[in-house]
């Protein structure tokens, strides 16, 4: 009586064909809403690509629930789709996405923007830990807070300049092996930022930080440097964007540029190109 | 047909794997059914791979509530290896009310074992009878795993239960018709992914000792160290996973020694060295004396572990938070889940969602500490 392993696919063993779930999809002109209720993650991002197919630019996805990859499908060079998203998407929301823009009226959970190359995802709430991993151009913007190692190895090439935007504070790690991009983090909502170990490892890119953080939360890899005229003007814009975004949306309607501008900033850089140069050698 | 290691041998018999937790408590003490978090479970389907599965339940036994309800899994049809536990069983207790645990034979699992659950008092005798009645079970609860092939008591607590096997969560919930049959105001569940050993019956999670029960995802690096550890107080590992010694490390600390969760989080988390060093004196104290004094019982590795017991649920992560964890409540209801959307597919209106630092536990306790006596009433 040996005991059966029965080997089950949790992805693919409960999909259904396009034509069993294609009524979850209501065509409205070049709008097309969708019900994710029910739908595994696959059959959702068949549906969404199938839309985008048959000639949408917007999307709208109703009672998504932890459905993950959104986005993830759909790369179409020259398109550029508009995804709202009511619910809560599931892990790697937009990941590999390739010039789409995502806004989620809710929050969201682990890897959004994963290995994201093109496009703007913005999330009118909290998310979870690794937001931007690995992230190699476009935008996120985070209203409230964020979890553990966030931007963990976003990296730049020339043009392409990854930019991560978080209203409220993160976690322990932010910017670990960061290589590239610019992260901001605002700290709208917190007296002082929490998060240890910030930027440890880091090699490229920079980080903003708004509001207080003491020396010893930073990693060992970086360095505080000042903030330049052209360092001021950045935030600026990124600032103006997230008002743009949220005010009214959970952020108060009356906050001005100038008043998020008032606070102090620091701002951080790695120390070296190669930190571990020195161990790794052979 | 798994074989029995034996517990002293050095084989690894741990796992590495990326699983499901949930864990949702009424804090008035209310009872409800086991359909919110089977719901919930199948909403996390694609975290575990149906080689594991199982439940915790608070409250479920009011009728026996002043008994130790043991449930024992026979992994054998042998009838000779049944007539020995029972035999051993009514030796060494008095069995108010024993049973097969009811389950549904529509259900879609593959080669259940067969379950039987015993209500029972200890009958200490002679050198026993210096131990207090947990301890005593204890004792025999080891006794009957460590000794006795192919039969293991998973579950031994009053008032509650834990109900597991090979399967997707809704599966064994289906199996042990959990939906209908037992109402609680504390359920945990787990669904698994194991990679590294074979998932069988014994396997799943929860892992349960008396009514402490532990849910986990991750792998615990520090298996080797915390096994040894407490084999020096009489518990000995025979799951083949490494959960097992965080349901026993959590006994010792809290029920034995009588340390509240909140210093225990720090044991099994404890802060970095130069985070203490940046402490006030007091403090730096007594996190380097803990540091000291439990080293052996810090546990290292990604882990978020759902821990459970009458009146008590707590959240918890490694302290770098290698393991996905969100908390949510709305009203009485708290829950803890590997993921946010699960909590919101049976709540979607929460008063408020947020995710713990790592090491800081989550901590649910009824709102009347004296209802905890009502409960078990």
């Amino acid at each position: 009586m040996g005991m059966v392993v029965r080997l089950r696919d949790p992805f693919m063993d409960w999909v259904r064909r396009i034509d069993e779930i294609i009524n979850a999809v209501n065509f409205e002109g070049n709008t097309a809403k969708i019900d994710a209720t029910g739908l595994t993650h696959k059959e959702l991002n068949d549906l969404i690509r199938l839309c985008v197919e048959k000639g949408a630019d917007k999307i709208i996805l109703k009672n998504v629930c932890g459905q993950r990859y959104i986005g993830t499908r759909l790369y179409f060079p020259g398109k550029r789709v508009e995804i709202e998203i009511y619910g809560t998407p599931g892990n790697d929301l937009g990941m590999f996405m390739n010039g789409h823009r995502i806004v989620v009226h809710g929050n969201a959970q682990d890897g959004v923007g994963n290995t994201m190359n093109e496009g703007e995802i913005v999330v009118e709430g909290r998310a979870g830990d690794v937001v931007a991993m690995s992230m190699r151009g476009g935008r996120i913007f985070i209203r409230d807070d964020v979890g553990y190692r966030t931007a963990i190895h976003m990296k730049e090439y020339r043009e392409k300049v990854p930019v991560l935007v978080i209203g409220g504070s993160s976690q322990d790690f932010l910017g670990e092996y960061m290589a590239g991009g610019v992260v901001l983090l605002l700290g709208l909502n917190s007296k002082k930022h929490r998060a240890n170990y910030i930027g440890t490892g880091m090699h490229g890119g920079v980080i903003y930080i708004r509001g207080k953080v003491e020396p010893y939360q930073f990693g060992k890899e970086v360095g505080i440097v000042e903030m330049e005229e052209e360092d001021y003007r950045r935030v600026e814009g990124l600032v103006e964007d997230y008002l743009k975004f949220f005010r009214g949306k959970g952020v108060d309607e009356k906050l001005e540029v100038d008043e998020v501008m008032g606070e102090k900033f620091t701002k951080l850089v790695p120390v070296s190109k190669r930190p571990y140069g020195r161990i790794y050698t052979y | 047909m798994i074989n029995r290691v034996s517990v002293t041998d050095g084989r690894v018999t741990k796992e590495i794997q990326a699983c499901a937790v949930f864990g949702v408590m009424d804090r008035s003490g209310r009872r409800f059914d086991g359909k919110m978090i089977i719901e919930a479970m199948k909403n996390m389907r694609v975290r575990g791979n149906g080689l594991g599965g199982g439940f915790a339940v608070y409250g479920i036994y009011p009728e026996y509530k002043d008994y130790y309800a043991l449930h024992v899994m026979f992994q054998d049809d042998d009838p000779d290896l049944k007539q020995e536990v029972d035999e051993f069983l009514y030796r060494n207790f008095d069995v108010v009310h024993d049973e097969e645990i009811p389950t549904n034979e529509e259900a879609n699992v593959v080669d259940p074992p067969l379950f039987w659950r015993y209500f029972v008092m200890p009958q200490k005798k002679g050198e026993d009878k210096k131990l207090s009645d947990d301890d005593y079970v204890v004792k025999k609860v080891m006794y009957i795993n460590t000794c006795i092939d192919n039969a293991y008591v998973f579950s031994s607590g009053k008032n509650m239960g834990v109900f597991k096997g090979v399967g997707f969560p809704e599966e064994i919930a289906d199996f042990f018709m959990l939906e209908s049959e037992y109402k609680g105001y504390i359920w945990t569940a787990h669904s698994r992914f194991p990679t590294n050993t074979p998932g069988w019956w014994g396997g799943a999670h929860p892992f349960c000792i008396l009514d402490w029960t532990v849910v986990h995802n991750g792998e615990i690096s520090s298996y080797g160290t915390n096994r040894r550890y407490l084999e020096m107080y009489g518990y000995y590992c025979t799951l083949y996973t490494d959960t097992e010694v965080i349901a026993y490390a959590v006994d010792l600390l809290m029920r034995k020694q009588g340390l509240p969760i909140e210093v225990v989080a720090k044991i099994f988390a404890p802060p970095m060295w130069d985070q203490i060093d940046r402490m006030d004196e007091k403090k730096r104290k007594f996190y380097t004396t803990l540091r000291m004094v439990y080293a052996p019982l810090l546990i290292n590795g990604p882990f978020t572990v759902i821990i459970a017991h009458h009146g008590e649920m707590i959240g918890l992560t490694d302290r770098i938070r290698l393991r996905p964890i969100t908390a949510g409540e709305k009203g009485d209801m708290l829950f803890v889940s590997s993921e946010e959307a699960a909590i919101r597919a049976v709540c979607p209106d929460l008063d408020r969602v947020w995710t713990p630092h790592g090491g800081e536990p989550v901590i649910g306790r009824l709102n009347d500490v004296k209802r905890v006596e009502k409960v078990v009433e």
